[in-house]
């Protein structure tokens, strides 16, 4: 009997829950038809500027021509491509030096101006001197995808290194570990999902700095789509790229955020 | 011949707005298989001792021999044991208990022979595959204890091991502890705030003084005392008197403090 009510109440909180979640989603879906239909409108009804402002059909009759004759898939995997490439470089060199700086203190504390004003500094304007030194090409895309995010991820990485409870290393050090041992067995363990969560960080970073760099040189790829479309005035195009761009970058996002809870539970 | 001597031992904390005298003049020595207690005010510089004696730091002044000999970064094989376990998350029972011989590069099929054998010491044959979380405070610092052991050690420092456990938890390991260190006759040394327990567990008891930390009086634990375990020396009719004893020099200390205040 007793356990019958308990089942019961259980029944009724999972209940509440599903219909909370119930309600989000439905709103969730209303904003974003809402949204659709009010453009679509708005246009067809010249409250904005359709040639300015295109209109969802027009959108996804150009993503559909687009998908028909393979041109966005070639776009897309040319961004894709250069925003994972990117991100790993950026959050791999950005543990490399972040190790770096705390295998040898003083040069942590010597290059820590450096550091400090190469954070402030907008990375994206450093587009043209990459494009100089590299050429205008791929290589320069994928450094203007990595540099954004190689410096914040030392920084945030190396105040992790040294946020480890220095007890850990007492134990360590008590067997006569040496600096190599304590960072092998400690510190990179300790930290490693600091550094994952850089990941997510980072991704959202590289895509900023390819686009800008699509911008800058490319002649394939979303970025380049758009300010193609901006130079010939076809909006349609400007924006089907947007939307191309919104759902890859969520996907993406998610992607890493379902490869960080992975990693975490085999890692940890 | 004494097993491990201090001499003189002073340190001083250095920062930017001066500097603190932790220790001074500290010189004792204690014999193989001792053990002994080191209590006092917090602030005396208890863990600072053990802190030099395990390298993790250099003395100031004075020195610090083994068996006659200067006391070098490799020459004493230590177990240290800290107020909390310090087991590594990431890593099962077992790798934990590793880490030691792992470090030196010394782990071979006895070394885990061993580690099987000392964990049942510790009545934790079971808990190898475990991780750290799955296990209760008490198992946990039976864990680490595990883990100082199996190196060997010459020497064994405590850092108030039981000061984090409920009290049913600390009395057992007291016990454990106790037992394991005179089976395989190990130097230890104690550092702890409980007078009970350091009468308990010890052969002597350094009485410390803060300000600068300075020993103020050494006790020694009466014969009758010695060899109980340490549940059953906090009923012997030979334990109030010394407890006795030393608290009165510790409250003579504290009042001491408070005319220093005024």
């Amino acid at each position: 009997m007793k356990e019958t009510i308990d089942r019961i109440l259980h029944d009724n909180y999972l209940k509440n829950i599903r219909s909370e979640q119930r309600v989000v989603t439905v709103w969730q879906a209303v904003i974003l038809i809402a949204f659709i239909a009010i453009w679509e409108v708005a246009s067809r009804l010249r409250f904005i500027d359709p040639l300015l402002f295109s209109s969802p059909t027009k959108v996804s009759q150009l993503i559909y021509e687009k998908i028909v004759d393979t041109s966005m898939l070639n776009h897309l995997q040319y961004t894709l491509f250069e925003t994972i490439l990117g991100f790993i470089i950026g959050t791999v060199l950005g543990v490399i030096i972040a190790s770096l700086l705390w295998t040898w203190e003083r040069f942590a504390r010597i290059s820590d101006p450096y550091l400090v004003v190469l954070n402030a500094m907008p990375k994206v304007a450093l587009g043209p001197i990459i494009i100089v030194a590299l050429g205008p090409g791929l290589l320069s895309i994928i450094m203007m995808g990595a540099i954004i995010s190689v410096i914040i991820t030392t920084l945030v990485v190396y105040s992790a290194f040294n946020e480890v409870d220095p007890n850990y290393q007492r134990v360590l050090k008590s067997f006569g570990a040496t600096r190599a041992q304590c960072f092998k067995e400690v510190i990179f363990p300790a930290t490693l999902p600091t550094m994952i969560s850089t990941l997510k960080v980072n991704v959202g970073l590289s895509w900023v700095g390819v686009i800008v760099g699509e911008f800058l040189v490319s002649n394939q790829g979303l970025g380049y789509l758009i300010i193609y479309g901006f130079q010939v005035f076809d909006f349609t195009l400007v924006m089907a790229s947007l939307v191309i761009i919104a759902i890859f970058a969520a996907l993406m996002y998610k992607g890493v955020e379902k490869l960080e809870s992975w990693l975490i539970k085999h890692t940890t | 011949m004494a097993f491990l001597t201090l001499d003189n031992v002073s340190h001083y904390y250095f920062s930017t707005t001066g500097y603190t005298k932790a220790l001074e003049n500290i010189s004792l020595s204690i014999e193989e298989g001792e053990f002994v207690s080191i209590i006092g005010p917090s602030g005396c510089g208890k863990s600072t001792i053990l802190s030099i004696i395990a390298r993790l730091m250099e003395q100031t002044e004075g020195q610090i021999k083994l068996k006659n000999e200067a006391l070098t970064d490799s020459s004493l094989n230590i177990g240290y044991m800290l107020q909390q376990d310090y087991l590594f998350p990431w890593k099962t029972v077992m790798d934990n208990i590793l880490l030691g011989p792992k470090i030196n590069e010394q782990i071979t099929d006895q070394t885990k022979i061993r580690a099987r054998q000392l964990l049942a010491d510790v009545n934790l044959s079971d808990t190898e595959d475990d991780f750290p979380s799955e296990l209760s405070g008490g198992m946990r610092q039976r864990i680490a204890l595990v883990r100082t052991l199996i190196t060997n050690p010459e020497i064994l420092l405590f850092d108030e091991p039981f000061s984090a456990l409920d009290y049913v938890t600390k009395l057992k390991l007291e016990n454990l502890v106790a037992k394991l260190m005179k089976s395989y006759n190990k130097t230890a040394i104690l550092v702890t705030h409980d007078l009970g327990e350091a009468i308990s567990m010890s052969d002597r008891i350094f009485l410390m003084e803060s300000a600068p930390g300075r020993i103020a009086k050494t006790f020694v634990v009466p014969e009758e005392l010695r060899n109980e375990a340490p549940f059953f020396v906090r009923r012997h009719p030979k334990y109030q008197p010394i407890f006795d004893e030393i608290w009165n020099h510790l409250s003579d200390d504290m009042s001491d403090e408070n005319e220093g205040d005024d």
